[in-house]
């Protein structure tokens, strides 16, 4: 044989294999009467699932989300609905609130240790509350309105009965959208009124050295905002943002997302909706009951000047040196 | 009680979409919403299937367990329906459908949804509506069922590929349709809808 037969066959070898391996994945049946049969070589829908988890296909009508065939997805997002977030956010929430109630039955109401001076300093400015009590309101709102949602129907249907629930909760679901557009309003002016003050500082450090003021003879330094308050800004804000984009995604459907695309969002949107009720709880806990004196500060907008001194010294101290001096330049 | 279900035999499936117009016809169902679709597999390919669905009336169904009103329930049969009055449009449905049943037609601001709109297997509305009266027919469509009849789509359908009525006996006719002619692409839906499949 010569080089170029042995050449020729090799190929030929190679041919044959290269054939075979094109052959499709699903072999060829046979029909009932021995004959192969074309149509029999299709795949179902248990290979299609495998490969991919969701079968797609073309319709004919011209609504293109139609075009989605099977999603099993649906009885996932079914198990989360139901049964994760029913209970998981109900602990969490619950949880919350049985946390505070400890700590006010330990700690109690702090006091102001000085006692009040009887001197009040501007805390927030008419503004400032105006753009917390728009961000509070609306979020108080949007949280009953949203918790309706998940556990209206364990909670309130057996009190108020089937027709009267749907009635209330289609008011709800109304009021929750557009309530939305206030709350992101309120949060963007937060961002920006309270954000310098916010930044994270060397204070914030000896504040949780001394146990952030909750430890009796121990003095946490501050400025205009303590650690815990600014912590509870940046969570505000992360936890805001993603509210809203999901929120905004599950309002406009189909717009820049898929069914998918909203089932995510809508767990997005439930999962930090209940972790951001917990912080504020938590909020809300500090400023009135858990505090003397705390809640002025965003009620009429003055606090106590033993209070700011207990609570932050840095910013009283800054606050009082900016007022003398420019009466003591007038005096000269 | 027999179980309802759907079946669509893809072998048989022409892609005809007449299922799709004899649903609208029957039930007279909104600009923008088709109940039923007939969606396409590989088109154009080796092995091209095309299946016709719509709501499959599902076994422990999902849409009825997210649904914040109750407003979705399956009856004695286990045909799926709801109550248009209780709805709220909030979609949570359509999220947990795995059939895209679900439809809202667009109402008010920003693409809201109104009431959801689903085949109701031609058996009319959950709602207080008296069967086969005419509040009924203008809320939900036809109540074929309540006369004894199936629906629209399957009865329609030119190669008897879409099969509707007691799940037992169309499995039946199903798995003896496959042994017969040596091959079939399965109950397309029946295993996310109903726990199961078709025996062959």
């Amino acid at each position: 044989m010569t080089f170029l037969a042995r050449f020729r066959l090799a190929t030929f070898v190679l041919m044959l294999l290269a054939i075979a391996a094109a052959v499709p994945v699903f072999a060829q049946k046979l029909g009932p009467d021995g004959a192969p049969n074309p149509t029999a070589s299709v795949t179902g829908q248990r290979e299609l699932l495998q490969q991919e988890p969701r079968i797609t296909g073309r319709v004919d009508i011209p609504d293109i989300k139609s075009s989605v065939l099977i999603q099993p997805a649906g009885r996932t997002w079914d198990y989360f609905h139901q049964v994760l977030l029913r209970w998981g956010g109900g602990v969490v929430i619950l949880g919350t609130v049985a946390l505070l109630a400890i700590a006010y039955l330990i700690l109690g109401k702090l006091p102001i240790s000085a006692g009040r001076s009887g001197r009040k300093v501007v805390r927030f400015e008419a503004f400032e509350r105006f753009a917390h009590w728009l961000t509070a309101a609306s979020f108080v709102i949007l949280g009953l309105t949203g918790l309706n949602i998940t556990f209206g129907k364990a909670l309130l249907l057996p009190l108020v009965g089937p027709d009267l629930f749907a009635a209330i909760s289609q008011i709800a679901k109304y009021v929750h959208n557009f309530t939305s557009f206030a709350f992101v309003a309120g949060l963007l002016l937060i961002t920006v009124i309270f954000f310098k003050d916010n930044l994270l500082e060397k204070v914030d450090m000896d504040w949780l050295k001394q146990g952030g003021g909750f430890i009796k003879n121990r003095h946490a330094p501050a400025g205009r905002f303590n650690f815990g308050e600014k912590l509870v800004f940046w969570l505000s804000i992360a936890a805001g943002i993603a509210v809203s984009v999901s929120g905004f995604l599950l309002l406009f459907p189909f717009y820049g997302t898929d069914i998918l695309g909203m089932q995510l969002a809508q767990v997005v949107h439930a999962v930090v909706a209940i972790l951001f009720v917990a912080l504020i709880l938590g909020h809300i806990y500090i400023g009135t009951v858990g505090m003397e004196g705390a809640f002025e500060a965003m009620g009429t907008g003055e606090v106590d000047l033993n209070w700011a001194k207990e609570h932050h010294d840095q910013w009283i101290a800054k606050k009082l040196a900016s007022e003398t001096r420019p009466s003591a330049t007038a005096a000269e | 009680m027999a179980r309802m279900k759907f079946l669509c035999d893809a072998d048989r499936c022409i892609d005809c979409n007449a299922c799709v117009t004899a649903c609208k016809n029957e039930n007279e169902v909104p600009w923008g919403i088709n109940r039923r679709r007939v969606v396409t597999i590989n088109d154009g390919k080796p092995g091209e299937r095309s299946v016709s669905m719509a709501c499959m009336h599902c076994t422990d169904p999902p849409c009825a367990a997210v649904c914040p009103v109750n407003c979705i329930f399956p009856t004695e049969d286990g045909v799926v329906l709801h109550n248009k009055d209780q709805c709220i449009g909030c979609g949570y449905c359509f999220y947990a459908c795995p059939f895209g049943a679900p439809q809202y037609p667009q109402v008010g601001n920003f693409g809201s949804r109104g009431k959801m709109d689903k085949c109701t297997y031609c058996a009319g509305g959950g709602g207080p509506e008296a069967p086969g009266s005419a509040a009924e027919f203008a809320k939900y469509g036809s109540n074929r069922f309540g006369e004894g009849k199936l629906p629209m789509c399957a009865e329609m359908c030119s190669t008897k590929s879409l099969l509707a009525g007691d799940g037992d006996i169309i499995a039946q006719i199903y798995g003896e349709r496959v042994r017969k002619r040596g091959y079939g692409s399965g109950a397309w839906g029946w295993t996310t809808a109903y726990h199961e499949d078709v025996e062959v």
